[in-house]
């Protein structure tokens, strides 16, 4: 590796205009004759909407528009749609109820927007949104999804008889029942995973632009993806054709998958301002944020886990009902089925698994992908059951993971998933001497002298990423194909653009790629450039989410990289006069092997373009466009351990270590990556400790705020010790497997087993706030 | 509606504009500074610090004919031409940063910190004094990382100048 290439750390090139504030996110765009939307959304979880009154409204200074759902469906303006498609047990297809941008009989959850007003300032925008008059009769509510689909439970859409929308199943039933039947031990367990607000920092924004003259729109949008909202946007919800309309997703303050889904607000904005003859733009307030966004996890699952006397895992049994919020969003039914349950056989080798998985539509947020997106769930019930298994067994947590550990591949498991490399002992190891896991009872002896409660807790956790396949994902009921595309432009003077489908928004793609560039021509960094987010610019892509960047987006411009590498080479050896086989291309120049004789990479460049002088029937240029579709999902994993000090005075949680030993394959950026499962822990150790949305009975979003909902702060965490031990990817061209999510799928079981460890009791829920540890200590007594 | 005047990043600025405007939508929109950003409503996440007469302050807080007379930095203005701020450097260094939402505030209220410890700061001190700002992509470790480093450059420097001075 060069100081710039492949596995270097090399500083970020974007780096420079966000610590100078140059940043240009949609909230900093400003378009000639622009205004601001405020949307009007309904203060009930479950009404009926009786009447909307917009003419005190209309009349209030600088209000150019007050639109309702009405108006936008006379319009055309399609429903929201989800992407995949579920069917249930009995082969029915999931039952989807309708989600209009704007509400027009009924809303179903608090937040559910009803009108958009335009104004020329947001003050007046907002003053104006006060004054529309919405009468509604109330409905009662239901926010539990175990009591959604009871008998009687208030019914949310016509479509979905008792809120059930899928009962879908995966794996052998009758092979895992009798192996439970017959096992020498059984571990049994109720587990709970948090409802999360995803909270990425930049609130999400749209701008909306339609442009008379051209018939064309422009959309400036939060989004990770960009092209995807586009094809949704036209296919679907009927904005416009694809080519009169153009999204833009420029820097982007994070997404955590919550900016994967188009949200009726940016199809509004582009309505709107066809409607109004003005470009309007929407920037969320925080409070509308938790509202609005798309929240994660929600799942309560019941499982079984089957031991034989020798302590391997006969069975898993896992039944989940999984809380999908008021309305399908984008990739919902996807989350808690073949995002989560094809997990579940962990780093194990399990022979026999079911699951079964019920959703429910309930008074709450629509809840979808939140980084991690199913795996957390998985990974969740394995490893709390595992640990708990552990200490019924009377074996240490570490020999019961070791003893069924997958030790030879490929592996297939008996839940879809084919798993080709990986070494689960190796991050065990890691981690295991990193926390210095053999001196944890002395530790805890020496607190335990403190009157302090000392915890020490682990997670294995193994993901799928590299999504996906595109015929795999067909197969099993996704509307799109998750290959990726990449052009590598080199330009006249042999400077270097690399237009990618993939989105960064914090994921350094503008220094990683350019390493890829930078390593196969030599050429320095400075002269590659990374073009992204912008559908004019760039061909067709499917986003950044689920950990595909680095192994389908990168592997895209691998391809295109061996595209213009194999035609610049014939042009060399035309212009060397040397066969091509003998040419090497290094450090920026372009040579004939064993000889002196060499070419400047600009010179092979330009004569590609001028040509003057190229072989005979050679098209001029030299620029190259690739599609990569991924043979196999990429499989990290990796060991986790937490070791945590509880004050049983006041129940705080004190994180003393936490290591974590990844298996990512080849790494690219190695500071990167660091960053990426940094920021993972955060968010994992913020679910177990800190973060939970909750709502009362009545459907109010209680955690609404960063007054109410606790998002982690520097104090809550320590550094972290972070280590990879790397087995490559044998299913694409660089070997690497993603490192996106890791650190928010692996930590939070690390975390509560440490807790329960610490306090000798089985369970404790997340988040396990200072209240909740310290009402577990005081039931034990 | 108020006059305000201002001396923003060394230059004298004055403007018209509601009362109820505050100092970040004064600087983001009046004065196109838009490197200052909002992350929230209740004055938590501190993506809008910046400095006002020499102290940290969360310009969502404050409300432009406020700060009338103040003299204020923002982001924009912390670097000394094409010479990067220490702090703005150890970010870069340190992968301080991912998306680059909260680095402004963060930057802009780690500048003050080291100036309110000239004796140096450890790990638990900046933790603690980062109680007012949120990330949600690094987990802090780097942004900690990039603080201690920028404060011993600083204090460094600091010394150096002192130095010569005598």
């Amino acid at each position: 590796m060069g100081i710039e290439g492949v596995g270097a750390r090399v500083a970020r090139k974007e780096d420079k205009r966000f610590i100078t504030g140059g940043g240009r996110y949609v909230d900093d765009m400003v378009v000639p004759g622009m205004k601001h939307a405020v949307f009007v959304r309904s203060p009930h979880a479950h009404a009926q909407i009786k009447k909307i009154d917009v003419k005190k409204a209309q009349a209030m200074p600088g209000v150019v528009g007050v639109l309702t759902g009405k108006e936008l469906k006379a319009d055309g303006i399609g429903n929201l749609i989800c992407g995949w498609m579920i069917h249930s047990k009995d082969g029915t297809p999931m039952k989807m109820g309708a989600w209009s941008p704007l509400a027009v009989d009924k809303v179903r959850y608090v937040g559910d927007a009803v009108v958009v007003v335009v104004a020329d300032t947001k003050g007046q925008a907002r003053d104006a949104a006060e004054a529309v008059e919405i009468t509604y009769k109330e409905l009662k509510a239901v926010v539990d999804a175990t009591k959604a689909i009871q008998p009687g439970a208030p019914q949310i859409h016509a479509e979905a008889e008792n809120n059930l929308i899928f009962d879908w199943e995966l794996g052998d039933a009758k092979a895992t029942d009798a192996a439970i039947n017959s096992a020498a031990h059984v571990t049994r367990m109720k587990i709970v995973n948090n409802r999360l607000v995803p909270n990425a920092m930049e609130p999400r924004a749209a701008l909306g632009h339609y442009d008379k003259a051209e018939d064309h729109y422009t959309c400036w949008t939060t989004s990770q993806n960009p092209h995807v909202a586009r094809l949704v946007m036209s296919a679907f919800y009927n904005v416009a054709p694809e080519n009169k309309l153009r999204v833009i997703a420029p820097d982007v303050g994070g997404g955590f998958g919550s900016k994967i889904y188009i949200y009726p607000e940016e199809i509004v904005c582009l309505w709107a301002s066809k409607k109004t003859g003005v470009p309007v733009k929407w920037v969320a307030d925080r409070t509308e944020s938790f509202l609005s966004d798309a929240h994660g996890r929600d799942h309560v699952s019941t499982v079984e886990m089957a031991f034989d006397k020798d302590n391997r895992i006969t069975a898993l049994k896992v039944d989940t009902i999984a809380n999908l919020g008021a309305y399908m969003s984008l990739f919902s039914s996807c989350v808690p089925t073949y995002l989560y349950a094809t997990l579940l056989s962990g780093q194990y080798d399990i022979p026999a698994i079911h699951a079964s998985v019920r959703t429910v539509y309930t008074n709450t947020a629509p809840v979808d992908a939140y980084r991690g997106a199913g795996r957390p769930e998985a990974t969740y019930v394995l490893e709390r059951t595992m640990e708990t298994a552990a200490r019924e067994l009377g074996v240490s947590p570490a020999e019961l993971r070791r003893r069924n550990f997958i030790t030879s591949f490929p592996h297939q498991t008996p839940v879809i998933m084919n798993y080709d490399a990986g070494d689960y002992n190796a991050s065990l190891d890691a981690a295991m001497k990193a926390a210095d896991y053999a001196g944890f009872t002395k530790r805890r002896a020496d607190a335990a002298k403190q009157g302090k409660l000392r915890g020490i807790g682990m997670s294995c956790y193994i993901e799928a990423c590299g999504l996906a396949p595109s015929s795999a994902v067909g197969s099993l009921g996704a509307g799109v194909g998750l290959w990726e595309s990449a052009e590598v432009r080199v330009n006249a003077a042999g400077t270097i653009e690399v237009l990618t489908g993939s989105h960064s928004h914090g994921q350094g793609h503008e220094t990683t790629f350019a390493q890829l560039v930078t390593q196969r021509f030599g050429v320095p960094i400075d002269s590659v450039s990374i073009v992204h987010g912008d559908t004019d610019k760039v061909q067709m892509g499917m986003g950044t989410y689920g950990s595909r960047s680095g192994a389908v987006g990168m592997s895209a411009i691998v391809k295109a990289l061996d595209k213009v590498e194999a035609k610049a080479k014939k042009i060399a050896a035309h212009l060397l006069e040397a066969d091509e086989g003998d040419i090497v291309i290094e450090n920026g120049e372009v040579k004939v092997a064993g000889t002196d004789k060499s070419l400047p990479w600009f010179q092979v460049a330009l004569a590609s373009y001028t040509a003057h002088n190229l072989p005979a029937g050679m098209e001029p240029g030299l620029k190259e466009t690739a599609f990569y579709d991924p043979s196999n999902f990429t499989f990290p994993a990796g060991c986790y351990i937490c070791e945590v000090e509880i004050d049983p005075e006041t129940g705080m949680t004190e994180i003393i270590q936490f290591v974590a030993a990844d298996d990512f394959g080849n790494i690219i950026n190695p500071m990167i990556v660091e960053g990426q499962v940094h920021g993972g822990i955060a968010q994992g150790v913020g679910q177990a400790l800190l973060e939970g949305a909750h709502y009362d009975a009545s459907g109010q979003l209680l955690t609404a705020s960063y007054m109410d909902y606790t998002m982690p702060r520097a104090a809550d965490l320590p550094s972290f010790k972070v280590s990879t031990s790397n087995t490559p990817c044998p299913g694409n061209p660089l070997g690497v497997k993603g490192c996106g999510e890791a650190g928010a799928i692996g930590s939070p079981p690390a975390v509560i087993n440490a807790i329960t460890d610490a306090l000798g009791v089985v369970d404790i829920a997340m988040p396990a706030s200072p209240a909740t540890v310290w009402s577990a200590i005081r039931a034990k007594h | 509606m108020s006059d305000v005047s201002l001396t923003v990043n060394g230059k004298r600025v004055s403007g018209s504009t509601e009362d109820r405007t505050l100092l970040v939508h004064f600087l983001r929109e009046h004065l196109g500074l838009t490197g200052t950003h909002v992350g929230c409503d209740t004055s938590q996440c501190g993506a809008c610090v910046v400095h006002v007469d020499g102290r940290a302050v969360k310009s969502c807080t404050m409300l432009a004919v406020q700060a009338s007379g103040s003299t204020i930095v923002t982001i924009e203005g912390l670097a000394d031409g094409a010479e990067l701020h220490p702090v703005q450097a150890a970010f870069k260094e340190h992968h301080g940063l991912q998306c680059g939402f909260c680095t402004p505030g963060m930057i802009m209220a780690a500048t003050d910190m080291i100036a309110r410890h000239p004796q140096g700061l450890d790990e638990a001190t900046v933790r603690a004094e980062l109680d007012g700002n949120i990330c949600r992509c690094t987990g802090y470790h780097n942004i900690v990382k990039a603080i201690l480093a920028a404060s011993k450059t600083m204090s460094k420097g600091a010394k150096g100048k002192a130095k010569q001075a005598a």
